[in-house]
Order: C-alpha cells, then structure tokens, then sequence
C-alpha cells in the first residue's frame, strides 16, 4: 500500500485521469448529436488512448497514435462535415428508441463478455523476452523481418489516396 | 488490489480495450449518419489496438510484434478513412444527404 503522494502514488492518479478521459471522449464520441461535437470526442478519445500508449512502454506508438489520429483522421473526418453536414433539426428525435435501447444492449453485452473473458483467463507470460521493445528495436525488425509488409502497407496507402481522389472528383461537374 | 496500482496490470488494459470496442459497436448500430458510423469504427479499430498493445507490453516473447501490428492498423485506418470519407461525398453530392436512411435508390 503506498501513499497518494509517492511517485507511485501519482503515476496512478495520472493513469485514472487517462482511463477517464478515453471513457469520456468515446461517449461524447457516440452520444452527441451534433457530429462535430462527436468527432472532438474522437479526439479527447485519441488522446487518452496515446497515453495509455505511453504507460505500456511505447512512447513511439503514442507519439504515432497523436500524429496520424489526432492530426489527421480527426481533422479529415472535420473538414468531411464541413462539407456534408446534415440538418441538425432532421436527426434530432427521429432515432427509433427501440433501436436506441437495443444497440445499447448489444454492446453492452459485447463488452460484459469480453471483460468475463479477460478475467477469467490464465494469462501465462513469456518464458523470455527478446530484446526490450525500444524505438530502435522497433525500426530494426520493421526493415528486416517485417520489411515486404512495410512496402505493401505503403502500396495500398498510395491506392487509397488515388482512390479518395478518384472517387471524390466523380460528378464533380453536376455540383 | 490497490486503485493506484492497476496501470501495471494487463486486465486493467484488456477491460478498456473490451469498452471501447462495446462503445463502438453501439454507436455503429445507433448512428443514423455515415460519418457517425465511421467515427464508432474508429472507436472498434482502436480497442482492438490497445488490446494488441497490451499483450505486447505483458506477454508477448518479442516486444516490438505488437507495436509494429498497432502501427499497420494505423496505417490501414487511416486508408479507411480516407476512402470512407472520399465515398460520402460523393454520396452527399448525389443525394445531398449523408442519412443511412435517405439512400434507397435500389430498395424494392
């Protein structure tokens, strides 16, 4: 047991805070009515996430998880209602509220299971551990034993560009 | 257990990950909007993330696996955006609507 105020102490307030703040921004992120309002949540979601990114010993992920989705799928998924916002007036209370209550209870069930699941596992752990998971560790195995996904993961990210181009630029004519 | 002490613990990690995942799946089945949908998809991609990262940190024989994995969900999330977001506008062009509920051309 050790004190509120120890280094200890205050790494795990630090961690609540964090755990508080990925509940929060996904149920803004789900809840609010407004979708600009929901893509914010994303956000706080994302930052909360990256956090605890950083308490699971990898501040590289955490640094990638603010970069690409914080900065940019947030962003992009912004500038998309800016140009295709719905009228707020049309979604407000048009929700079936049987649906409401019954996706509310699929994913709670969803979630009461898989923490069942995850409690009553034997996690076994590593006999023994490779190497320590650093940054350089990272960038090693990522250009030797994982260096063919890394081109294909860059090949479909170039598709997926020309594709959103192609797509979006389609009838651009009829507007 | 100790409430200050479960930043070292793997549950602690899958439990979130599990919420997220739950919160994900309702906002992709109570959303009536395109993008709303996309967001709660985003949610579901990054519960699974975090369970990934959480294995990795705990249990897993090579540390970097993990990271790396997490890394390409990223980069495939990001692609899913892009295309997700590139098809409605094109749908919002054609039917000035991003309502599940308004695109029924083909419905009999």
């Amino acid at each position: 047991m050790n004190s509120l105020f120890s280094a200890d102490g205050l790494t795990g307030l630090v961690f609540l805070g964090t755990i508080a703040t990925t509940v929060v921004g996904a149920i803004i992120a789900t809840n609010s009515v407004r979708l600009i309002r929901a893509v914010v949540g994303l956000a706080i979601c994302f930052i909360g996430v990256a956090a605890l990114y950083y308490f699971l010993n990898s501040p590289f992920v955490a640094l990638m998880e603010m970069l690409i989705y914080v900065g940019a799928v947030c962003v992009t998924i912004a500038f998309a209602i800016m140009l295709a916002e719905p009228h707020p007036e049309k979604q407000v209370g048009k929700n079936n509220a049987l649906a409401g209550v019954a996706s509310l209870s699929v994913g709670a069930m969803l979630f009461w299971g898989l923490t069942v699941l995850a409690r009553n596992t034997n996690w076994k752990a590593a006999v023994s551990v490779a190497n320590d998971g650093s940054m350089r560790e990272v960038g090693k195995s990522l250009l030797t034993t994982y260096s063919m996904v890394f081109e294909l993961i860059s090949v479909v990210l170039l598709v997926a560009i020309i594709g959103a181009l192609v797509l979006a630029r389609q009838g651009r004519e009829k507007a | 257990m100790n409430l200050l002490n479960i930043s070292n613990n793997l549950e602690t990690y899958l439990i979130i990950g599990a919420f997220l995942f739950g919160m994900g799946f309702y906002g992709l089945l109570q959303r009536r909007t395109l993008i709303g949908m996309l967001i709660a998809a985003e949610l579901i991609l990054s519960g699974a993330s975090i369970n990934f990262m959480a294995f990795n940190r705990f249990l897993a024989p090579d540390p970097t696996v993990g990271q790396i994995f997490t890394l390409f969900i990223m980069a495939i999330a990001a692609a899913e955006a892009s295309i997700a977001l590139s098809i409605v506008i094109a749908v919002y062009r054609n039917y000035r609507s991003i309502d599940t509920e308004d695109i029924v051309e083909l419905k009999g």
